[in-house]
């Protein structure tokens, strides 16, 4: 059982790790886009609207947050760890319900839409 | 084993600081906060999307600004340099590709990921009406 649980742990970390090493840096500049007051087209309410309305939108911003959030949580208990927070069971319970709230947050939303 | 092993004392909460190489490891480490960061931002944005267009265009307002710009734009180098980066430099290493007797030469395997990563960001800013 352990594992079983450390292989699908570790699964989500390399996965996101790969995703957010391809998607974020596009994300993070168009947040610099958006801060610059240059919007693009494609982020205005109607456009972004009818995209994750869309099944094939929804299932994409589902996967990169869905694997995003699992990846962070992974790496913040071992950022835990290496600034001395011994109490890995503890941590690991923290992290894992951010991760999964996270996860069922973005479910919400996107069903919302 | 002996009854008094020795311990070497090394301090847990500092012990990157001795080394150059713990030092690099410990800021691609904290990369991790950004994908928080990011993530709960793109999570709230989603919930300003799905309440109405009022509530959207308000999220996109208070995103703007020069000190949002710097920070995205400090973020953004951070990102690409303490995880991008060294995250395609990792990959040979962690997927090697066999081909018969042979391996992919490491730098066939950087290379793609460069070009592919530059595909997904071409694709990411076209999807957004970027140009």
């Amino acid at each position: 059982m352990a594992i079983a649980k450390k292989a699908v742990v570790w699964g989500l970390f390399a996965a996101g790790g790969t995703l957010t090493a391809f998607v974020f840096p596009a994300l993070i500049g168009l947040y610099l886009l958006i801060a610059s007051g240059n919007v693009p087209d494609g982020l205005q309410f109607d456009q972004i609207h009818a995209f994750a309305a869309s099944w094939l939108g929804k299932a994409c911003l589902f996967i990169v947050l869905f694997l995003s959030v699992w990846h962070a949580a992974h790496r913040l208990r071992v950022v835990a760890h290496d600034f001395g927070i011994r109490k890995d069971a503890l941590v690991a319970k923290a992290v894992y319900t951010f991760a999964a709230i996270g996860t069922l947050l973005t479910a919400f939303y996107l069903l919302g839409i | 084993m002996s009854r008094n092993p020795y311990v070497r004392p090394i301090s847990t909460t500092t012990w990157y600081m001795r080394n150059g190489r713990y030092k690099v490891y410990m800021l691609r480490e904290l990369t991790s906060f950004l994908v928080v960061f990011y993530s709960l931002l793109t999570i709230f944005a989603l919930s300003a999307l799905a309440d109405s267009a009022d509530r959207w265009n308000g999220f996109i307002a208070s995103q703007q600004g020069k000190g949002m710009m710097v920070f995205h734009a400090l973020a953004l180098l951070y990102f690409l340099f303490f995880q991008t980066f060294p995250w395609f430099k990792l990959a040979p290493k962690a997927m090697p590709v066999q081909l018969g007797e042979k391996r992919l030469p490491d730098s066939y395997i950087i290379i793609g990921h460069y070009v592919a990563w530059i595909a997904v960001s071409i694709c990411i800013f076209w999807l957004a009406g970027a140009f």
